[in-house]
């Protein structure tokens, strides 16, 4: 990504800004260190096992304690964010962000720039593209990568096996394989459409080779209504309106006991299922496997994203180095990364740490000796995709569109829902003042 | 005696101060009265109303790609906040679908509010506290949780209800689905709000005299007769009351559909007026247009209160002026 004036100024500026906070907080942090005791830490996260990570950092170091706030997940904890920023106190010094987040909350102004806080090595841990998720293409860093959410298929393995079925490699496949199942067993659906998740849409169209925002010049672009999005839309509302893939939403306990009963047979779904499937199917323990996506062509071996988080510094914190410190532990240390894996079985961002903390596959899958290899080469095959700076206007427009669109069971209205959100999210940009190329 | 010499030595002072004192005191003392109410006021309705209408008339100008401190800006928006509120067809089909809601379950709620209070206060029925209580007990559960609660009943896979209608071979029916999703909604409503007015119309007649009852058997007038022609004109005060509160109630719905949300797709983020705030403010951290939309709704609010009030006072109360 090319960079541009304005954002290199912002950068310099903030930078500037960030480098005279730091030696104010730093003279007067270590003389209040001594006098006042270890620097308190305040960190709002929904992440699983944060609580037992921290625990381990806090007894390493008596001089920074952290405590966790554990959080509802993340649009009310953003919202909450958002309030505080602009009521000017009562934020976090450490916020766990979603990666479709970062660039509203550095556009909110909540997070500080780390670039001179961290380790000048440590963007080498991570993949480019995970890297460019915090620093938006420029020389700030507003977070570190903790987590990432490449995408898979998973399913009953022993269904499966006991219809017959193959496992889909292309989509023409799995639209295959949803018909067998649902002719073989009318109760049963190899998936759900669900119009509540739209990060989860977003991963199948970033799959697809989407990639709904983009920066022009000093504009910002919407590319959400165009041929990889529109094809992921026809195909899905073909298959709901077909009758052979559910059409309600995930999340539900509705949708907790399919899956527990067997009449959820398929998820597509990231890294991160098998402790939901832990959670929400305790009874099927065993039964599940995971597959790489199915394909839009052949032999590709393309996915989205679907989660994933960075820990930020917000903006409000009056100690960044020591906050900066504590991420580059949790999320770039061979320790801190063991941590997260052993307590939370997230899927560290960290490549240089992942081959140690992933040797074992998760409990819930400890079948599937070879889980973290094919996890490995899926993550190979994430799509570039660029977030914008109103993703929660073009998700909540998701929400409403796909809502009536599965309501309706048409591929057209699947078509118009895409239309529709493209509408909204351009129209929000350029009230906003934002400079939209068209 | 004593009264002449002190006059002489220290002559104005006491008189002048002596009546004053008392004077100044009268002045004072209805503000101070008043201050702790007129304080509370200001602090707590007064402000936050005076900065909803001041965040209405703002707007926040980003400059280019909006990234970084300093690229946002606040600014005066005049009335494009409101121009675009009322113009907005979500903000219009959200008007029409809660007024739709509030014709089904406004008389729905009063009539059997109403209705229960009449059996209640009929001689005939038996455990009368029992009664009372479970039916005023919904009232007192969190319309969240009872949201929450509803909302499992009605998801076909988790719901007794289904179970029993699939064992029985009886047909079922999706209660989530668009057609009768409002009707979902405002039964959650009456459940929760019968009691309430049922416990305002039951203390209303109480309070009628016994000896107009008996006036009334005297004349032959049946239980039925002396409920239609007697119970129901003098209460008419308290179901107008309970008609206000329930209208007020109606306009800012908003928990129920926000907890039901997550559990289908028929529920937009922009069901009801408040949702369309909470997701404009929240979601799309535009506080801004949010303030607009809740400013028009206080003032159609008010229009609609004071505009009933008139409309009802003086035949309602023209009994009781004679």
């Amino acid at each position: 990504m090319r960079l541009h004036t304005a954002m290199k100024t912002a950068a310099v500026v903030a930078a500037t800004a960030m480098l005279a906070a730091g030696c104010g907080g730093g003279s007067e942090g270590d003389g209040g260190s001594a006098a006042d005791g270890p620097v308190e830490l305040t960190f709002w996260t929904w992440a699983p096992g944060m609580e037992e990570t921290v625990a381990e950092w806090n007894a390493a170091n008596p001089d920074i304690q952290v405590t966790v706030n554990k959080q509802d997940g993340g649009d009310p904890a953003i919202t909450k964010l958002l309030t505080a920023i602009k009521a000017g106190s009562g934020a976090p010094d450490l916020m766990q962000t979603e990666y479709q987040k970062i660039p509203t909350l550095v556009a909110a102004d909540a997070l500080a720039d780390l670039s001179d806080v961290l380790p000048e090595d440590l963007a080498d841990r991570y993949a480019d593209g995970t890297w460019e998720s915090v620093t938006l293409g420029s020389d700030a860093v507003y977070g570190v990568p903790q987590d990432s959410g490449p995408m898979q298929f998973y399913y009953r393995a022993d269904i499966f096996e006991q219809l017959g079925l193959e496992v889909p490699e292309t989509w023409d496949e799995y639209a295959q394989v949803a018909e067998q199942l649902h002719t073989a067993d009318p109760s049963k659906y190899l998936g759900t459409f669900s119009a509540n998740d739209a990060g989860w849409f977003t991963g199948l169209a970033q799959q697809a080779g989407a990639s709904w925002w983009g920066i022009e010049g000093d504009s910002w672009s919407v590319d959400i209504d165009s041929e990889p999005t529109q094809k992921v839309a026809e195909y899905w509302g073909g298959l709901v309106e077909q009758g052979v893939i559910d059409n309600k939403p995930m999340y539900t306990p509705e949708w907790n006991a399919a899956l527990n009963d067997g009449s959820q047979v398929g998820w597509l779904s990231a890294i991160w299922a098998p402790g939901v499937l832990e959670g929400n199917a305790p009874d099927t323990a065993g039964k599940w496997a995971m597959a790489p996506m199915p394909q839009w062509e052949a032999g590709d071996t393309a996915t989205g994203n679907w989660g994933g988080s960075a820990t930020s510094v917000t903006s409000q914190s009056e100690h960044p180095e020591q906050a900066a410190e504590f991420i580059a532990w949790m999320n770039g240390s061979q320790e801190g990364v063991n941590a997260l894996v052993e307590y939370g079985s997230l899927y560290p961002a960290d490549l240089d740490a992942q081959g140690e903390a992933l040797a074992e596959p998760p409990a819930f899958f400890s079948q599937q000796a070879d889980f973290y290899d094919i996890a490995a080469e899926t993550a190979q095959g994430v799509q570039p995709f660029t977030y914008g700076p109103n993703v929660n206007v073009a998700y909540s427009a998701y929400n409403d569109e796909f809502g009536k669109a599965t309501e309706a069971r048409t591929a057209d209205a699947f078509l118009a829902a895409v239309e529709a959100m493209q509408t909204a999210t351009v129209d929000d940009l350029k009230n906003a003042g934002f400079s939209v190329a068209e | 005696m004593t009264t002449t010499e002190p006059r002489a030595t220290t002559p104005a002072p006491p008189a002048s101060v002596e009546p004053r004192r008392p004077r100044r005191r009268r002045t004072l003392a209805p503000y101070v009265y008043l201050a702790p109410a007129m304080t509370l006021f200001t602090l707590f309705l007064a402000l936050p109303i005076g900065y909803a209408v001041y965040l209405s008339l703002r707007t926040v100008k980003v400059s280019g790609l909006g990234l970084g401190s300093g690229a946002r800006q606040e600014v005066w928006a005049g009335f494009s906040n409101y121009s675009r509120a009322l113009g907005d067809p979500e903000f219009l089909a959200s008007v029409g679908r809660v007024a739709l809601y509030g014709l089904v379950l406004v008389p729905t709620m009063l009539g059997l509010a109403l209705l229960f209070a009449l059996l209640l206060d009929a001689k005939r029925t038996g455990v009368k506290g029992f009664s009372r209580v479970s039916i005023f007990l919904p009232y007192a559960v969190p319309s969240v949780i009872a949201s929450l609660l509803w909302g499992f009943l009605y998801l076909p896979r988790v719901s007794p209800f289904e179970y029993v209608a699939e064992s029985l071979g009886l047909p079922t029916a999706d209660v989530l689905s668009s057609n009768v999703i409002l009707f979902a909604i405002a039964n959650i409503g009456l459940w929760g709000g019968v009691g309430f007015n049922m416990i305002v119309i039951y203390t209303a007649l109480k309070a009628i005299p016994q000896e107009l009852y008996e006036a009334a058997r005297l004349d032959g007038a049946t239980e039925r007769g002396i409920a239609w022609r007697i119970k129901i004109p003098i209460v008419a005060p308290s179901l107008i009351l309970t008609f206000l509160f329930s209208m007020i109630a109606t306009l800012q719905v908003f928990a129920e559909p926000t907890t039901l949300r997550p559990l289908t797709n028929t529920i937009s983020t922009t069901w009801s007026p408040l949702m369309k705030v909470y997701r404009d403010a929240f979601t799309r951290d535009d506080i801004y247009s949010a303030a607009a939309t809740s400013v028009v709704i206080a003032l159609a609010t008010f229009v609609l209160s004071f505009g009933f009030l008139r409309l009802v006072q003086r035949r309602a109360f023209a009994q009781e002026n004679g």
